[in-house]
């Protein structure tokens, strides 16, 4: 079980989201966008689509701070855990409710506007619940268990066994003992990466950087332009 | 030197009757899908009105176009940087009830009405949401011929810079029609406010087109364009605009707009211009030299240097021959009575418009016939005050519109003496700058010129074409189309 969980089940996720990935990007290039809904409704989009933007990304520094750096780097800087925990909870607990508050006000925002929930799919509702678990839990796991119970310390355990999934030796004993709030959360993620090429979600990957360093003005020749394909 | 060749349009709103043909056939050609009901490519705004999208002139709301910081030229809501950091919610983009809130007609229920006391109706309905709307609010065109009366009128921006010159009362009421449809600008916003680089403009002919394929739908092109002709399909997410009709002006077709205007009022042809000199054409401190900036970046067919520079910029002698026979040429750079519109914007719009004269005997009170030397201390009584179309079509320079309007007269001064035998002055030509014989080509070119002399467009070179006979009776829109059989807005946004 604990092999199918923490070893097995993310490579499956990483296959089925870099698959995925392939086949839309080269068949639909049109379908491509970030669905935005801004056109049907702008107030609400406001304040729940910069909550959620904003917080999420910040989740996500601070994933990479929390699960990326291994926890003698912060011993080496002469971070003691105590100031860390107390650090991830604040700061990522502001995150998270950022991100949270911002994903209700858009989710109520689309049950309520009826052009904009004619015009949801279904790929569009399953991000969504999807998200809301998934940043749910985080929450919990921040501002409930962290805050509560006494903070779980992932850096020697949730860290080292994720490092591990990139160089090919995941140890699946490391996730063991971790609380069960960090499993279900670890395993719905697993869901997001899943349905991510599927879904609007793709939008996040065609951030354009490229947009600070290119000229103003594009031109392109009928003639000599052609594309990839 | 760096030539590019550009087909643009003038159009002569003198011969505008605002009957909306050039907008219904232009949405039946391009804009008649599920995602653009509220989309129209081309439209005819009644002026002085708010327009579509309401007010879309007023650039303290939507602020599109450039300006200039510290002399250099930006983009109005901000560069790059800034863009990047608004890409959660962009604060500048209309929403659709600044344009409107598109609806069909239940039509079943009068062709399926059992017999009965009262006619039946068929009620409006939403396509965006297929609920019943009774009362529909607004519409591309609520306040066509100024049915919304002082009101809305009153909200053109406009009128802003002389609210206290024109009071909008009925005995000095005035109106003139406005077809818009994108400027395929040589400096366009929407081009430099596209993140992902989908939207670019051509170099063989200028038109300005989205990548369908590459456009991620972060919309900053739409509150980029100051014109707002760049619009968002809620079906597919992508930004969709005018593209000139690109594959009737690549077989040498007129835009489908063009081809079936009542009023013969559009003219399309091949103007040749500088790349080079546009950023520093766009660049100019005093707005009103914006419109002598934009003349001086089109180039003379006709000199020997440039017809050879083009020739080394692989411009065919089909396309320099077009240059030289084209009507846009003649109206904006020869005689100089197309203006672009707004070139305050510092896009360089490259549709153009020749402004509308106004009823002549009514400001000349006790007087059958208006003399030859009347001129121009009349065009300040006109109707259509100088400053409202000076503020459309030159930044607010009314000696620009006193001097086009001065030559539309002495053309018809000049047409008029060959019927009366009338006594022309010579001081008349001299005034306005043109020898008679121009004066007779311009009245011609206006108003008995044919198809051909309207329309000179070369067709494009067909070196890219890829397999024709693949593609031939294939849709571009193909794959974001709906399905075979599917009746968009009727049969699905129908309610139960």
């Amino acid at each position: 079980m604990n092999l199918f969980f923490w070893v097995i089940l993310p490579y499956i996720t990483v296959t089925i989201l870099v698959l995925g990935l392939l086949v839309r990007y080269n068949f639909d290039q049109l379908g491509w966008s970030a669905r935005s809904t801004e056109i049907f409704e702008k107030r609400q989009l406001k304040w729940g689509s910069l909550l959620f933007h904003w917080g999420i990304l910040a989740a996500f520094v601070g994933h990479v701070v929390g699960i990326l750096i291994p926890i003698a780097v912060y011993h080496g800087l002469g971070i003691s855990n105590e100031m860390y925990h107390r650090g991830a909870i604040l700061l990522g607990g502001m995150a998270g409710l950022a991100a949270l508050i911002g994903l209700v006000i858009l989710t109520v925002r689309r049950l309520t506007h009826p052009r904009l929930r004619r015009h949801t799919s279904f790929a569009d509702w399953l991000t969504t619940v999807v998200l809301l678990v998934v940043i749910g839990l985080g929450d919990w796991i921040t501002l409930g268990h962290n805050l509560y119970a006494t903070p779980f310390e992932y850096r020697t355990t949730v860290g080292p066994w994720f490092r591990g999934l990139f160089v090919f030796s995941p140890h699946a004993y490391l996730m063991t003992g971790i609380p069960l709030v960090f499993k279900i959360h670890i395993v719905a993620s697993y869901v997001f990466w899943m349905i991510f090429p599927f879904t609007r979600l793709v939008h996040i990957i065609s951030v354009p950087f490229a947009y600070l360093r290119r000229a103003p003005i594009l031109y392109r020749s009928r003639l000599r332009y052609r594309p990839q394909s | 030197m760096k030539i590019k060749a550009q087909v643009c349009m003038v159009m002569h709103l003198d011969k505008c009757i605002g009957c909306h043909t050039c907008s219904v056939t232009c949405k039946n050609t391009w804009t008649n899908r599920p995602g653009t009901e509220y989309i129209w490519f081309n439209n005819v705004e009644t002026r002085p009105g708010v327009g579509y999208p309401q007010e879309w002139e007023n650039q303290q709301r939507y602020r599109g176009g450039w300006t200039l910081r510290n002399g250099k030229l930006t983009l109005r809501a901000g560069g790059p940087a800034t863009k990047l950091a608004n890409i959660f919610y962009n604060p500048d983009l209309p929403a659709l009830d600044d344009f409107y809130e598109p609806w069909s007609y239940d039509y079943d229920a009068l062709i399926n009405s059992p017999q009965q006391k009262i006619q039946p109706v068929a009620r409006p309905f939403s396509s965006i949401t297929g609920e019943w709307m009774d009362t529909p609010k607004w519409g591309p065109n609520w306040d066509d011929d100024l049915a919304g009366g002082p009101e809305i009128a009153a909200r053109d921006p406009n009128l802003k810079h002389l609210q206290e010159h024109v009071a909008m009362e009925f005995e000095s009421a005035f109106m003139m029609y406005l077809p818009r449809i994108c400027e395929h600008c040589l400096n366009p916003s929407c081009v430099a406010s596209c993140p992902s680089g989908a939207i670019y403009k051509r170099e063989e002919d200028g038109i300005v087109l989205v990548d369908q394929d590459a456009c991620r739908g972060w919309r900053f092109c739409i509150s980029g364009c100051p014109y707002k002709k760049v619009y968002f399909n809620w079906n597919t997410h992508k930004a969709e605009k005018c593209n000139f009709c690109y594959p009737r002006i690549e077989a040498g077709l007129p835009t489908v707009c063009s081809e079936t205007c009542v009023g013969r009022i559009r003219y399309i042809g091949v103007i040749l211009y500088d790349a080079d000199r546009v950023r520093e054409a766009a660049q100019v401190q005093n707005e009103k030299d914006l419109y002598p900036a934009q003349l001086s970046v089109f180039l003379d067919p006709f000199d020997p240097t440039v017809i050879e520079e083009a020739r080394r910029a692989g411009i065919s002698d089909a396309w320099i021959d077009s240059a030289q026979r084209s009507p846009v040429y003649l109206l904006a750079l020869k005689w100089r009575v197309a203006l672009p519109l707004h070139p305050e914007y510092r896009t360089l719009p490259m549709v153009w418009y020749v402004p509308p004269l106004s009823p002549m005997l009514t400001v000349m009170p006790n007087s059958e016939r208006v003399g030859p030397m009347d001129i121009f201390p009349t065009i300040d009584q006109m109707r259509i005050p100088v400053e409202y179309l000076a503020s459309l079509l030159s930044a607010g320079d009314t000696q620009v519109i006193r001097t086009v309007l001065g030559k539309l007269w002495a053309m018809r001064v000049h047409m008029r003496h060959h019927k009366t035998g009338e006594e022309v002055p010579n001081q008349l030509y001299h005034d306005i700058g043109m020898p008679a014989e121009e004066l007779e080509r311009m009245a011609r070119l206006l108003a008995v010129a044919k198809y051909q002399e309207r329309y000179v467009i070369p067709t494009a070179e067909r070196g890219a074409d890829p397999d024709l006979v693949y593609v031939q009776g294939a849709c571009s829109l193909e794959s974001i189309a709906p399905v075979e059989g599917f009746i968009p807005s009727v049969s699905v946004n129908k309610p139960q």
